[in-house]
């Protein structure tokens, strides 16, 4: 009890502090960014960049959430985040148990993938364009190959969780290999699969900007490199906190999701 | 239960862990099976469960012969093992689960749990539990699908001492009181005596059964009674005679039960 006193009349400090924390950091990154436009402006080289300051930035994004124009300009993005991810788990959970249960698998894989992991995914745009139909294809599939390897690296891993006594007792009990995956490995490893998720849609939000270049015209890319063509930079900057406050809130969600789903017990 | 001249090879192993190995266990019996590590008796359990087969002889119950696993024997491990995603009663039920038996769920789980006194922890999870605790909602889980057969692995070797008991205590009654057949594999002879109708004592390289012997007490069976300390005496000298007969190097001591308890916690 004497440690606690030592907060004196802060006593109520420490339950605020993750939120104080919170404000003081974006506090500080709205500072910087207003210092930045200072200089922009009174730098007579770059003052027609001075719309990238926050306040024409805020003023503008206010205007694109009333028009509708932010949430217009993001249903596609979403839309093709989502089926990148989509066709990543469909694609990378399977294989991903596969390399982790069978050590065969996971030798004679693991030089291919490691490759493949470490080339750039846009490298893939040419490939892409060509073999689908629809810009929209070839930006899912862009959007899939980066988010595959997180999934199936991390799906992999979790592998390890897995109690080999937990399949011996399931196969006592009459378990079939399907209840096998359903009622044992997914449960056991679904911590995991959204540790790869949430890290795959990291890469994913990256990606989707330079990949919305290519050919569409909508989307968070395309506003971004229209406004930029527009010299709308009230426009562009605006855009570019929508991708940042998406992206973060995608991310918050993933996190709340692996913190109901984890059944690993810090103090057991 | 009739094991008939059961033989296992490992194929990477050095020879026969298991030779020649033939018993009859009746109906309602609770059987021990005695020995020190190495001596073939877990695998021997293994292959009774159907989770092992055999390099040859054969296993029936009630005249059929086991192949795979079944609900009509189940197996208790020295870990709980169980699902720590899930609650009590998930862990309880699934057993019945697997077998498609989801009807019968709701009225047998809260069944069983009363049997292991857990039943005020059916929402709890798992990892809320004591070890002891656990070992019971796996007791629980086994004994849900109505097994005939309940096959122990050492389940209690790696609980305190107090609790080890009255989960040995709980088990017999709960066994007798479903007219359970049960096989315990064991290396702690006080265990089989507060347990077993009957010890098979098992040597090992390779694995078989160098004695058979009743247990002569009936029911209540209290440690600390004169005739209950007697019978885990003739007990030992009987496994100290045949120890000696298969290791004539061995000075006559009872099983390590250290180096036992060491493997078992790593």
């Amino acid at each position: 009890m004497a440690v606690q006193g030592g907060y004196g009349g802060l006593g109520w400090l420490p339950r605020f502090r993750g939120l104080f924390s919170a404000l003081i950091g974006v506090l500080g990154l709205l500072m910087v960014w207003w210092l930045g436009g200072m200089a922009v402006a009174s730098s007579p080289n770059m003052f027609a960049f001075a719309d990238f300051a926050p306040a024409p930035t805020f003023s503008r994004l206010w205007v694109m959430l009333e028009s509708g124009e932010a949430l217009a300009m993001t249903g596609p993005s979403l839309y093709r985040v989502g089926m990148g991810l989509f066709a990543a788990i469909i694609v990378g959970v399977p294989v991903g148990i596969l390399i982790g249960r069978s050590p065969a698998m996971r030798e004679i894989t693991n030089i291919p993938f490691q490759f493949l992991r470490m080339i750039s995914p846009l490298s893939w745009m040419p490939i892409a364009v060509m073999a689908f139909a629809t810009w929209d294809g070839a930006i899912i599939f862009l959007i899939a190959v980066a988010a595959v390897w997180p999934i199936m690296f991390a799906t992999a891993a979790g592998l390890r969780r897995i109690d080999p006594s937990w399949l011996k007792v399931a196969r006592d009990l009459g378990a079939r290999p399907l209840h096998l995956l359903w009622v044992v490995i997914l449960p056991a490893i679904s911590i995991d699969i959204l540790t790869g998720v949430r890290l795959a849609l990291g890469v994913a939000w990256v990606i989707l900007v330079p990949a919305e270049y290519l050919g569409v015209t909508s989307g968070l890319g395309y506003a971004i490199n229209d406004a930029r063509d527009t010299l709308e930079y009230d426009r562009l900057a605006a855009t570019v906190v929508i991708i940042g406050v998406i992206g973060f809130c995608l991310d918050y969600l993933c996190m709340a999701a692996i913190q109901r789903l984890n059944w690993v017990r810090e103090d057991g | 239960m009739l094991v008939e001249a059961v033989g296992h090879t490992y194929r990477r192993g050095d020879g026969p862990v298991l030779n020649d190995v033939s018993f009859q266990v009746h109906p309602g019996e609770v059987l021990a099976l005695i020995g020190r590590s190495g001596c073939g008796k877990s695998t021997l359990l293994h292959v009774l469960a159907g989770l092992a087969r055999s390099t040859n002889g054969r296993v029936e119950i009630d005249g059929a012969l086991v192949q795979g696993p079944s609900l009509r024997s189940v197996m208790m491990f020295q870990a709980p093992s169980l699902y720590p995603w899930m609650t009590v009663a998930q862990n309880a039920a699934l057993g019945l689960r697997f077998s498609r038996r989801h009807a019968e769920i709701a009225a047998r789980v809260p069944e069983v749990l009363r049997l292991v006194e857990l039943e005020a922890y059916a929402g709890r999870n798992v990892q809320d539990l004591s070890g002891g605790q656990q070992q019971r909602v796996a007791l629980a889980r086994s004994l849900a699908p109505k097994p005939d057969l309940l096959l122990l692995d050492e389940p209690f070797s790696a609980l305190d001492a107090f609790t080890r008991r009255s989960l040995q205590r709980d088990v017999r009654a709960i066994g007798a009181e479903l007219g359970l057949t049960i096989v315990l594999v064991t290396h702690d002879i006080a265990e089989a005596v507060q347990m077993a109708d009957r010890a098979l004592f098992m040597t090992a390289h390779p694995g078989r059964i160098a004695a058979d012997s009743e247990i002569n007490l009936g029911d209540a069976r209290d440690g600390a009674s004169p005739e209950f300390r007697a019978e885990v005496a003739r007990l030992n000298a009987l496994y100290a005679e045949i120890a000696e007969v298969e290791a004539p190097s061995d000075p006559i001591h009872p099983i390590p039960l250290a180096t036992k308890l060491k493997e078992a916690s790593s």
